[in-house]
């Protein structure tokens, strides 16, 4: 019977995954002294080595070897915790890694990493003069049967000491066991049997006598009492003669006469055991297990307390359903109002076990900090910074395939942090900061999004240098006027980089705009905010859920338009009083105690409007970033649930656009994107503003002029 | 083939199909359309369906040549007024205008973008060397868009390069 | 039916081991550790056990000698699990009270052959 083993391949693949991280994580951590931790790592190297041999993954088992023996002195005692061996065990995480992923992915990988770290490897362990013993001839695992072809008689001589039941050895099985090689006849000799009352029930006082004939080795029989070897005296010789049974007897006859037991019990002659013959040799060690991972369109793992949810609300919904099934039956307009609350009950189904099915393509964002420390920990090794990092809101909840598309983005940020933000040790001393640079990453929900903020305690943007090199590129001119967040929006240029030599780290300039585009092509915005000598804080804004949304439709002239519900804080009718107009053009609102700006969507659109005045209009108060502003539309239609396609598919972001929608008579609308419409505002006021006040002396002097004259 | 009749040929309501036309092996097919007098021409195999017109959803802040976004087939499609964009004629929308929906893949992404003309007309069968240069001066149409010019009778069709129709170009914003 | 008690902290191990020794007809009981495997061997009656060395909580040859404490695991047959066969690895286990080893990387066929040697 062969066991086929290749279906358990993915999951030691993932387990090895999961062991490798541990091991990064715990090596970074490490410190003299640590048993537990350094124990650890140890095992993590270990279960990959056993595993990988199991499936015959021999570049994995070799190369793991050479770690877990450094490993393994490490735990011992026997050899010191250096920094320098912490780095070559990363370096060699990273090699166990690059294996694990081509056996998954079906692909060569990248040896020469791997062949320079087992040479370091080796060297470091031989300096301590320990020799590495090779890991595959120390277990061979194949059933090797040596067969040869004549079958030969062997002669077992079988007598074990009085206490080696006491092992959980049982003489009688290994008999057994040895039938398995041949057949077996064989005679027990009591001769040292004691009195009954003297017998000791947990001790042995037989002794055998075995003839064996096989075709197998001596090596093969000594193998099949190895674990008693020490326990027994086991004498085998082997007779050439051939399957001739009465020769054999006539060898064995003598043995039993000097052994004829003094109180008379008669001999005990077993027959042979009838076992099946031995199994064919394994040849699963050879072929190479077929990996199913290329297949595998990624899977996910959801707590079952998810699933359970989603199994009651199910529950709930059929319960919905079949009542609303027995109304129809029979339905006269009595019952109108119990088809109402019905078709509630209907609704209520539906989003709830919406949101719990999207809440299952929900992760901890953990999955994607959790490469960060070493990114941090080996950049700040090259650069000669010293960096912390902070992770904050790891537990906060994305989908899935947001956080797969947003860890590149996310890695060049931090990269960024590190290379422009965090400035040199002396430098920060010398402004009066601490030598440690921090970096903070940190996660939370905001409304309907998920917001990751990239902060650093570094240097800061320098906005001159950015404007120059905008103004070099031919992005502006001299007379263009931008606000600190405009200017800061420049970085996201195409090949933008302000990095004096190109680093190899991050100066390239291929990055920002490439880092700018995954994140809106996911829905998601990012905005910067940065303060000279203080910091920069590079925040990202994704949607929680790619797909559906519930939105007020709103009329704006002749066009429909969708604002999220979630953003909107209240609805209203404008009352003429509260209305105030401020330097110029800014309306605000009296809303309670704020003072609300009102944005006029119908001018920052560009739509031609019947009414353009804001007591005509309805106000629908919407909040984002903390910030309040108030809506100017003309009429305010239904409430619904829409379902968001994106206008990144076959045109590209459009700002104060998140999206579009599919209306029930088939129109599309375009859905706002509030915190846009509020940036928009902002610019579009900033803009108004400056051009004004370079605009007034102008006027005052001619006014002047005409007076005078 | 009188190109006129063939335009009011073109039913007002609903897709068109092109099946039952038959595709011959060699060569190249193209389908032309007009913009005002001219005659102009796609590679077929970019030709997902040819729509009427209809209004589309306006794009906020967006160029006046791209008119908005239609819904096809649950498919955002965004609509680009051809006669607007190279300024040839006058951009009317009438019984006979309609809606070419490309769909043209390159290396990056798969864009799918519905131009509006004002009238599809026949197939055309093009040998590679029945293909001229076009023309590098004068012309409404910049360089980067034309493929090359064919003579069919006495006219002259202008091929259009349907990677560079897919371009879109940011949106300029304030 | 036989009931081998399996006990290793790597859950692709374990797996496998309790699959090859089901196919083969034996009943299994898992255990993640030392602890976890000496809790469920007080719970049940168990023919054989088949134990990793490295694990979290206790390692193998503890659990080796604690198991031997109890009356019922006297004669017990327990085998570590073990990349190693050197002389040291038999002398530990041999000490702890171990019955035999199975060497690692773990191969089906030897196991359910070697297994023979100490149960039906």
């Amino acid at each position: 019977m062969s066991v086929d083993l290749s279906q358990f391949i993915p999951s030691f693949l993932e387990e090895s995954f999961e062991g490798l991280e541990l091991m990064e994580s715990s090596l970074l951590d490490l410190e003299q002294g640590d048993d537990e931790t350094i124990n650890s790592i140890f095992r993590a190297a270990h279960s990959i080595k056993g595993g990988a041999g199991t499936f015959g993954f021999n570049n994995v088992t070799e190369f793991t070897h050479l770690v877990e023996t450094l490993l393994d002195e490490m735990r011992d005692g026997r050899r010191n915790i250096k920094q320098d061996d912490i780095e070559l065990l990363l370096d060699s995480v990273d090699c166990m890694r690059l294996l694990i992923e081509s056996i998954r992915d079906e692909t060569e990988c990248d040896t020469s990493k791997i062949f320079e770290t087992s040479v370091l490897l080796e060297k470091t362990l031989a300096t301590d003069g320990i020799k590495v013993s090779d890991p595959l001839t120390i277990n061979d695992s194949e059933i090797v049967e040596s067969k040869t072809d004549d079958l030969s008689t062997w002669q077992i001589k079988f007598i074990p000491e009085h206490h080696l039941v006491q092992t959980g050895n049982d003489p009688l099985l290994l008999f057994n066991a040895l039938a398995d090689l041949g057949e077996v006849t064989l005679v027990a000799c009591a001769k040292e049997l004691p009195a009954l009352n003297d017998i000791d029930a947990e001790e042995i006082y037989l002794t055998w006598n075995l003839t064996l004939e096989s075709s197998a080795s001596e090596d093969d029989i000594k193998e099949v009492f190895e674990w008693v070897e020490d326990e027994c005296e086991l004498i085998i010789t082997k007779e050439d003669i051939i399957s001739s049974d009465l020769p054999s007897l006539e060898i064995s006859s003598p043995v039993l006469s000097t052994e004829t037991p003094s109180f008379e019990e008669p001999d005990v002659i077993l027959p042979a055991p009838t076992n099946e013959k031995p199994v064919e040799t394994s040849t699963t060690n050879s072929d190479k297990p077929s990996s199913k991972a290329k297949n595998d369109l990624g899977s996910i793992r959801v707590g079952v307390d998810k699933v359970d949810s989603l199994i009651n609300l199910v529950g709930e919904l059929v319960i919905t359903q079949s009542m609303l099934s027995e109304l129809g039956n029979d339905f006269d307009l009595s019952k109108v109002e119990r088809l109402n609350s019905g078709l509630e009950q209907l609704l209520q189904n539906t989003k709830e076990l919406q949101e719990s099915v999207m809440r299952i393509r929900m992760l901890p964002i953990s999955f994607a900090f959790n490469r960060f420390p070493r990114l941090v920990h080996d950049l700040s090794k090259k650069t000669g910074k010293e960096v912390e990092l902070i992770l904050k809101g790891e537990q906060t909840e994305l989908d899935k395939t947001v956080m797969e598309q947003i860890g590149d983005p996310l890695v060049h940020l931090v990269r960024n942090a590190v290379d422009h933000g965090i400035e040199s040790a002396e430098i920060r001393l010398a402004n009066g900061k601490p030598q440690k640079g921090t970096i903070m990453l940190n996660a939370y929900h905001q409304g309907g999004s998920i917001v990751i903020e990239i902060k650093d305690d570094g240097g800061g943007i320098d906005r001159e240098a950015v404007f120059n090199k905008a103004l070099e590129k031919g992005i502006v001119d001299e007379n263009t006027v931008l606000t600190d967040a405009q200017t800061f929006d420049l970085l996201f240029e195409p090949g933008f980089s302000t990095a004096k030599e190109v680093s190899d780290i991050s100066g390239r300039g291929v990055g920002m705009d490439v880092v700018k585009k995954n994140i809106q092509s996911l829905g998601g915005r990012i905005q910067v905010e940065s303060e000279r000598g203080k910091g920069s804080t590079f925040r990202v804004n994704l949607p929680l859920t790619l797909a559906i949304l519930d939105g007020q439709l709103v009329q704006v002239g002749t066009e429909t338009y969708i604002i999220p519900l979630i953003t909107i804080v209240e609805s209203l009718q404008p009352q003429k009083e509260l209305i105030n107009r401020v330097s110029g053009d800014m309306v605000l609102y009296r809303l309670r105690e704020d003072n609300v700006p009102v944005i006029p969507v119908y001018q920052l659109f560009n739509i031609p409007c019947e009414f353009e005045n804001i007591e005509n209009s309805l106000l629908v108060v919407v909040e984002a970033d903390g910030q309040k502003v108030g809506l100017m539309v003309d009429d305010l239609l239904a409430q619904q649930q829409v379902v968001i396609k994106s206008l990144n598919d076959n045109y590209q972001q459009v700002e104060g656009v998140s999206g579009a929608t599919i209306l029930g008579d088939g129109s599309v609308a375009m859905i706002l994107d509030v915190p846009g419409i509020i940036s928009m505002a902002l610019a579009q006021a900033q803009l108004n503003q400056k051009n004004r006040s370079t605009f007034q002396p102008k006027i005052t002097q001619s006014i002047s002029e005409g007076v005078s004259s | 083939m009188d190109i006129q009749m063939l335009a009011e040929e073109v039913p007002v309501e609903g897709e068109y199909s092109l099946e039952g036309i038959d595709f011959i092996t060699s060569g190249e097919q193209y389908l032309t359309f007009l913009l005002a007098e001219e005659q102009y021409a796609v590679d077929i195999l970019c030709v997902e369906e040819i729509r009427s017109w209809e209004n589309p959803t306006r794009i906020p802040n967006s160029p006046q040549y791209i008119k908005g976004v239609i819904n096809m087939r649950g498919i955002i499609v965004p609509i680009v007024d051809l006669r607007m964009k190279f300024n040839i004629g006058e951009a009317v929308y009438c019984e006979t205008t309609v809606v070419i929906v490309l769909t043209v893949e390159t290396e990056e992404k798969t864009r799918t973008i519905g131009f509006v003309v004002d009238a599809v007309s026949d197939v055309l069968n093009v040998e590679t060397n029945e293909i001229k240069p076009a023309p590098v001066f004068g012309g409404c149409v910049p360089q980067n868009y034309l493929d090359g010019l064919v003579n069919v009778g006495e006219n002259v069709v202008t091929i259009l390069n349907v990677k560079a129709l897919q371009v879109v170009e940011k949106h300029q914003v304030s | 039916m036989t009931k081998v008690l399996v006990v290793d902290d790597s859950n692709s191990i374990r797996d496998m081991v309790s699959f090859t020794l089901k196919s083969a007809g034996y009943e299994t009981v898992e255990a993640k550790d030392g602890q976890d495997g000496l809790n469920k061997a007080k719970g049940t009656a168990i023919d054989l056990v088949i134990s990793d060395v490295n694990m979290p909580i206790m390692d193998g040859i503890t659990l080796c000698q604690e198991l031997r404490k109890l009356p019922c695991f006297k004669f017990t047959p327990i085998l570590m699990l073990t990349t190693e066969s050197s002389g040291d690895m038999k002398m530990r286990g041999k000490a702890a009270g171990a019955t035999g080893w199975l060497v690692k990387p773990f191969n089906p066929e030897k196991l359910l052959a070697t297994i023979k040697r100490v149960v039906r």
